[in-house]
């Protein structure tokens, strides 16, 4: 199977710091994965790294089947290119309705011009109701995102990320600040949409990534510690003296 | 042996009473001689009188170059006559007043203009071995500014017996002055030259110029004369300047200007026609020209040259460029001494312009360091920074009102002027800024309002014309190190108040505990203030310092800068340009943004000198250039305090 | 039946058709003068200005301190034309009493002569090489301030330049502009500027009907760009620009490309201040560097900012009510005030006035005048703690928000 992303030997580092020290990594086409680590073990710094927000000293970041460089991408280029982010506290644009949200987030050109000219079309409408129903904000289009609670804030923000249609999606704890019933969703709806793409979960919540039952890698300064199953990784010896020796 | 003469000389000089009769004597003996001269043969009788040592021998001379030596027609007596009322005051040839007389009574001497330039020649050598040093000094000055091969003799024979150091050296460089320019041998004049070496004197290139002046002629053979090179028309020599040559040297005719051949065809205007052209067709210049050449083949018009043949002269002809100065072994080496020269000239030139950039800097760093605290730590952006600059150096005006002395009142001003700015500092950011942290385009927008506010209160309260703020008398006046580097002494001052500035600003940040409080909440207030520190005091305090330097700084540009209500806006822009192009939160980056700024600036205006606009204009667009390539600026602080 | 948020739209350009149409009844009646009409008409230009302000700052979060600049350069294009075409007819003129008609050459160095005779030069500069033609320098109104929004936007944009820094960037780079025109061999007459611009070539009507032509034109220019403003602001542009403002990072994690479009917005906008530019200084008949100082910038983000930032018509209001307050408190008509221990004449304190009202402005209102329309339609601020609606600089406060 050939890997939708190819990160490999990947160094960054700030004023000596070494964020990411020769990290490799990749994912298929289809596939859920959870990255866990300790605080500063590089998780948000790679999340960067994809995203072209930072750019590593050395390595190479290579996407899609017939592989293009991130590195000499924007971080727009990135997204247009089918990589999508989904940030730790909910960002969406609070003084515009979750109409406008939505509409702002589906696959369509992006160029000015193109923006300029767009009219909104029934299909357009549709899959908007689509996903609104499937959040469950279909009763709130015309709200301003602004008033939504946080947790409908964070089911936005997915369906957002679905209306990109993006082939990788790159998931910041999305659990976080969730109640109980709202993460079993999260979960359904992760292992569902992985069916179709791929998406890395970055997460803390040990409970929440047993319930995703995927491959887990865990980072640990800046590189990769160890990659399995969640039990093969908990009962590796160094994850846990660097689980217990950090906290 | 030398010696001894010097002193013999010296000693001879002294006004002994008893050559008082020798002029006198002289001027009795050879009478007749006096009475009708004749340039050829009185030399040595002007020279004897020169030499007589008497003081009486100065007056009689200048007074027969004058035509004020008179024969009294009653007694055949001899005088120098002073006007005096309708008649003369006269004085005997010894000195002594001899009563008046009128002009019908006497008899005047009127020697010819070339005896009286042996008489004013050797008058110039009187003067320079004149007793009195004011007066040598005098004359020499005056030679200096108009110097004339007549003088050289007198110089050289006056440079013997000068007893002052100073006069003796003047004399020797005049000396040497005259002879590169007037010295009748070809080998002294260039030995003359050449003893200057790289001299930076003013007096010296002035010489040497003229030395190196050419002209330019045209002509269809080589010319007779000092050639300094032969024109290329067209890189070397406009084709129309060389025209001009031709006609000059009779080679070619004067071309019809379009003036003259306007009024050629409108003398010859008939019927409305002009040669059987109408006049409404001769609105182009293709018409006007057929028109004048019918006219031509008519006879009515002089024939004028027409392009072609205007080529072909130009053609035929060459062009060169001739020394005035005939000695090609002369101009040659004033050639090369002014290359010498230039060569050292602009070295000096490169470190006047560096001392000009570093006093420039100093202004802006003076500036733009309340800027660097109020904007570079604290973040906030304050437009009415300008008017606290203002407001110092009003503070120093209305001081000198009261306190006359100027060094007492400017030592008063400026901590006067701190207290009121650091005052109005602190009221700003409690009344407004403190409501707008975190908003800067507002705080951006509010404080302008304050500033449009200010800016028209001080206008209403002092006018719009500007303001003196008078320097101290030590301030004045500039170290002048030779003709070509030099810096007023103000700048110098400026320059250590920058030093000062900078010290006391990095002690403050780096060694008080509020230099520690400030970076504590700059970087995290939340933390600072769960330990105690009261981030509103902090932000008051910096804040107020930030505008306290800047109302010094107001009284420190006041001093060479008109004081207007308008003063500070002509600084904002630069101060934030400074601040931002340094690094945002860094002194040194402050620093290194107002040195590379006035260097920038200093360095175009030298290739530009007669146009400081448009010096600021490429220093502005050099600076958005420049952010360019390092957006954070010089001194780029990373990670999260630069705000990643 | 309109869509809702199309009646301020309709309401302001049947506002505006009203009040044309009331200063034209005026004037045909002499009820107001001609200068008065003039003023208007100016007045309707600046609005204009403020306008694309308030798509660029109100919308798209950009505070520029140049776009006066973009509006003095229109006017010098448009100038220069005037002033060439107006000294061409003077100089024809005076040729034709010469005996001979004037050739082509005599012509144009008549009118180098007449137009730079005051900056010591009698050639023309190589700028003016299109003054000749209305249809080419009508070009360059937009093409040259166009240009420049578009190298400079490009460039500044390009290295992230955001927040305060783009302010004074822009502010230097009107600074620098204006500091150029200054000089007497810019081509642009120096300090002199360009005058006579009232005197339009070829037409010989009264000063009292060409007031009148400009006043129709600026307005429609008002109307024509507020419809096509609000046609962006309103669809999926406007939904893009505004999420650049108050969180450009996340525009461009959603694939837009935010310097395109910050690009975009700039160089539009400049395009639309020189085209008010254009209008505005015939009808003000003279055009110098200073109408580039900095500070008229400024002014222009201060209408927008009392007229209440990112709604259209707030900004045409604070526009008009502004600088119309302006022109009357320093035309000397409004009575100076006794305090007893001094007296305020306006002409002197009424920027003292402005500073201070618009310090509080911002402190206490930032909706500004639009405030007042939100309270009469009911529509609050949310309640936010005080949080802004996004992290960005230029994002909406809580208190401009609509809940």
């Amino acid at each position: 199977m050939s890997a939708l992303l190819e990160v490999s030997g990947v160094t960054v580092s700030f004023d000596g710091f070494r964020a990411i020290n020769n990290l490799t990594f990749s994912i298929g086409a289809a596939e859920l994965r959870a990255i866990i680590g300790p605080n500063g073990a590089g998780k948000s710094t790679f999340m960067d790294i994809v995203t072209g927000k930072t750019r590593p000293d050395s390595g190479s970041v290579n996407f899609g089947e017939r592989p293009v460089s991130l590195l000499k991408l924007s971080e727009a280029q990135i997204a247009r290119a089918g990589i999508g982010r989904k940030f730790q506290r909910p960002t969406v644009f609070e003084d515009q309705t979750v109409h406008e949200n939505l509409t702002l987030a589906l696959k369509a050109a992006r160029s000015p011009w193109a923006v300029l000219a767009w009219r909104k079309s029934a299909a357009d409408e549709d899959r908007i109701a689509a996903l609104t129903a499937q959040v469950g904000l279909a009763d709130s289009l015309a709200k301003k995102a602004g008033t939504l609670s946080h947790g409908q804030k964070q089911w936005l923000e997915i369906a957002m990320l679905l209306a990109q249609e993006p082939r990788l999606l790159l998931v910041d704890e999305p659990a976080a600040g969730m109640t109980l019933a709202e993460r079993e969703k999260t979960t359904e709806l992760l292992v569902d949409i992985a069916r179709t793409r791929a998406v890395v979960v970055v997460e803390h919540d040990m409970d929440f990534v047993r319930r995703l039952n995927c491959k887990v890698t865990v980072l640990h300064e800046g590189a990769v510690l160890a990659e399995g199953s969640l039990d093969h990784v908990t009962k590796n010896q160094t994850v846990i003296d660097v689980y217990l020796g950090r906290g | 042996m030398r010696l001894t003469t010097c002193l013999l000389v010296a000693f001879c000089l002294l006004p002994l009473p008893s050559l008082a009769q020798e002029a006198a004597r002289i001027v009795a003996e050879n009478r007749a001689q006096i009475e009708k001269p004749s340039r050829q043969t009185i030399g040595p009788l002007i020279a004897e009188l020169v030499g007589s040592n008497d003081p009486m021998a100065d007056d009689i001379l200048s007074a027969w170059a004058d035509k004020r030596l008179v024969i009294r027609k009653s007694d055949s007596a001899m005088f120098v006559a002073v006007a005096e009322g309708d008649g003369f005051a006269l004085i005997a040839l010894d000195g002594t007043p001899a009563g008046t007389a009128a002009k019908a009574e006497l008899t005047e001497l009127k020697p010819n203009a070339g005896v009286r330039g042996l008489i004013a020649t050797a008058l110039v050598q009187f003067t320079l071995s004149d007793p009195d040093p004011r007066k040598r000094q005098a004359a020499l000055t005056s030679i200096a500014q108009d110097p004339t091969a007549e003088a050289l003799e007198p110089l050289r024979a006056a440079i013997a017996s000068e007893e002052d150091a100073g006069l003796k050296a003047q004399k020797v460089r005049l000396e040497r002055l005259l002879t590169l320019r007037f010295d009748p041998s070809s080998q002294a004049r260039v030995a003359a030259i050449d003893s200057f070496g790289s001299d930076l004197g003013l007096d010296l290139r002035a010489a040497l110029n003229p030395l190196v002046a050419t002209t330019r002629i045209a002509s269809s053979t080589p010319p007779e004369g000092n050639i300094a090179r032969e024109l290329r028309l067209g890189s070397d020599i406009p084709e129309d300047e060389a025209y001009v040559l031709l006609v000059a040297a009779s080679l070619a005719p004067a071309r019809l200007t379009l003036e003259d051949q306007r009024a050629a065809l409108l003398a010859n205007l008939k019927d409305g026609m002009v040669a059987g052209v109408p006049v409404a067709e001769l609105n182009t210049q293709a018409a006007r020209d057929r028109a004048y050449t019918a006219l031509e083949a008519s006879g009515a018009v002089p024939v004028a040259a027409t392009d072609d043949e205007a080529k072909a002269a130009l053609k035929a002809a060459k062009f060169y460029e001739v020394y005035v100065e005939p000695d090609p072994a002369v101009t040659e080496a004033a050639e090369e001494a002014l290359t010498r020269i230039g060569t050292k000239v602009g070295i000096m030139q490169t470190a006047d312009l560096g001392l000009d950039a570093l006093s420039l800097a100093s202004i802006y760093f003076l500036a733009a360091i309340g800027l660097a605290i109020t904007f570079g730590v604290m973040g906030v952006i304050n437009m009415a920074h300008g008017e606290f600059i203002t407001i110092g150096a009003y503070t120093g005006y209305v001081v000198q009102l009261y306190v006359p002395d100027y060094t007492l009142s400017i030592l008063v001003a400026l901590p006067l002027a701190f207290a009121i700015t650091f005052a109005a500092g602190v009221a700003l950011e409690r009344l407004v800024i403190r409501h707008l942290y975190k908003r800067p385009l507002e705080t951006l927008l509010a404080t302008f309002g304050i500033s449009i506010a200010l800016q028209q209160i001080l206008k209403n309260v002092f006018g719009t014309q500007a303001r003196p703020l008078t320097s101290p008398a030590w301030l004045d006046g500039a170290l002048v190190i030779n003709d070509v580097v030099s810096i007023s002494y103000i700048r110098i001052a400026i320059f250590v108040l920058a030093l000062i500035f900078l010290a006391f600003f990095l002690y403050l940040m780096k060694r008080t505990r509020l230099g520690l409080e400030v970076r504590a909440v700059t970087q995290n207030p939340a933390m600072a203030a769960s330990m105690g520190i009261d981030p509103d005091r902090i932000n008051m305090l910096t804040f107020g310092l930030g505008s306290g330097i800047a109302g010094i700084a107001g009284v420190a540009i006041g001093l060479f800068a008109k004081v207007t209500s308008e003063l500070g806006t002509d600084y904002i822009v630069q101060s934030f340009m400074t601040v931002v192009v340094g690094g945002v939160g860094s002194i040194w980056g402050t620093l290194s943004g107002a040195v590379m700024i006035g260097s920038f600036q200093k360095v175009i205006e030298f290739f530009n000198p007669s146009n400081t606009l448009a010096a600021q204009t490429y220093m502005i667009l050099f600076i958005i250039l420049f952010i360019q390539f390092r957006p954070r600026g010089i001194i780029a602080l990373r990670g999260r305090a630069a705000g990643d | 039946m309109t869509h809702p948020r199309h009646r301020s739209a309709l309401i302001f350009l049947a506002s505006l058709a009203i009040f044309t149409i009331a200063v034209t009844i005026a004037a045909q009646f002499g009820l107001v003068s001609t200068s008065f009409v003039k003023t208007l008409g100016k007045t309707l230009c600046l609005c204009l200005a403020a306008l694309a302000m308030d798509l660029i700052w109100g919308y798209a979060g950009i505070l520029s301190l140049g776009h006066m600049a973009f509006f003095a350069l229109g006017g010098y294009m448009v100038g220069m034309w005037l002033m060439y075409a107006r000294t061409e007819e003077i100089v024809i003129a005076s040729m034709s009493n010469g005996g001979l008609p004037a050739t082509p050459e005599e012509i144009s160095q008549g009118i180098a002569t007449q137009i730079f005779g005051v900056v010591g030069a009698s050639d023309l500069p190589a700028i003016w090489s299109f003054a000749n033609s209305l249809p080419l320098q009508l070009a360059l109104v937009v093409a040259v301030p166009g240009l420049l929004a578009l190298i400079f936007g490009w460039l500044a944009f390009r290295s992230r330049v955001t927040g305060v820094y783009l302010s004074i960037l822009t502010q230097a780079m009107t600074l620098a502009l204006a500091l150029y025109l200054f000089q007497n061999d810019s081509g642009l007459r120096g300090n002199n500027g360009l005058s006579g611009l009232q005197n339009l070539p070829g037409v010989t009507a009264g000063q009292d009907a060409v007031s009148l032509w400009f006043f129709w034109a600026s307005a429609a220019a008002l109307a024509l760009t507020y419809v096509g403003l609000h046609a962006i602001v309103s669809g999926k542009f406007g939904s893009v620009i505004r999420a650049i403002r108050d969180d450009e990072a996340r525009v461009r994690f959603l694939g837009y490309s935010v310097e395109g479009y910050k690009l975009f917005v700039f160089t539009l906008t400049a395009v639309i201040c020189a085209f008010a530019g254009a209008l505005y200084y015939p009808q003000a008949g003279i055009i110098n560097p200073a109408e580039l100082a900095p500070i008229a910038s400024i002014y222009l983000a201060v209408w927008v900012a009392v007229g209440g930032r990112g709604r259209l018509y707030g900004a045409v209001i604070g526009a008009a009510l502004v600088s119309l307050l302006s022109s009357w408190f320093t035309g000397g008509r409004v009575p100076s005030v006794d305090l007893g221990i001094g007296t305020i004449n306006w002409v002197d304190w009424w920027l003292v006035l402005l500073g201070l009202t618009f310090v509080c402005v911002t402190l206490f209102s930032p909706k500004g005048i639009g405030g007042l329309f939100d309270r009469f339609a009911g529509v609050h601020a949310p309640d936010r703690k005080g949080a802004p609606l996004g992290p960005d600089d230029g994002s909406l406060q809580e208190k401009e928000a609509q809940e």
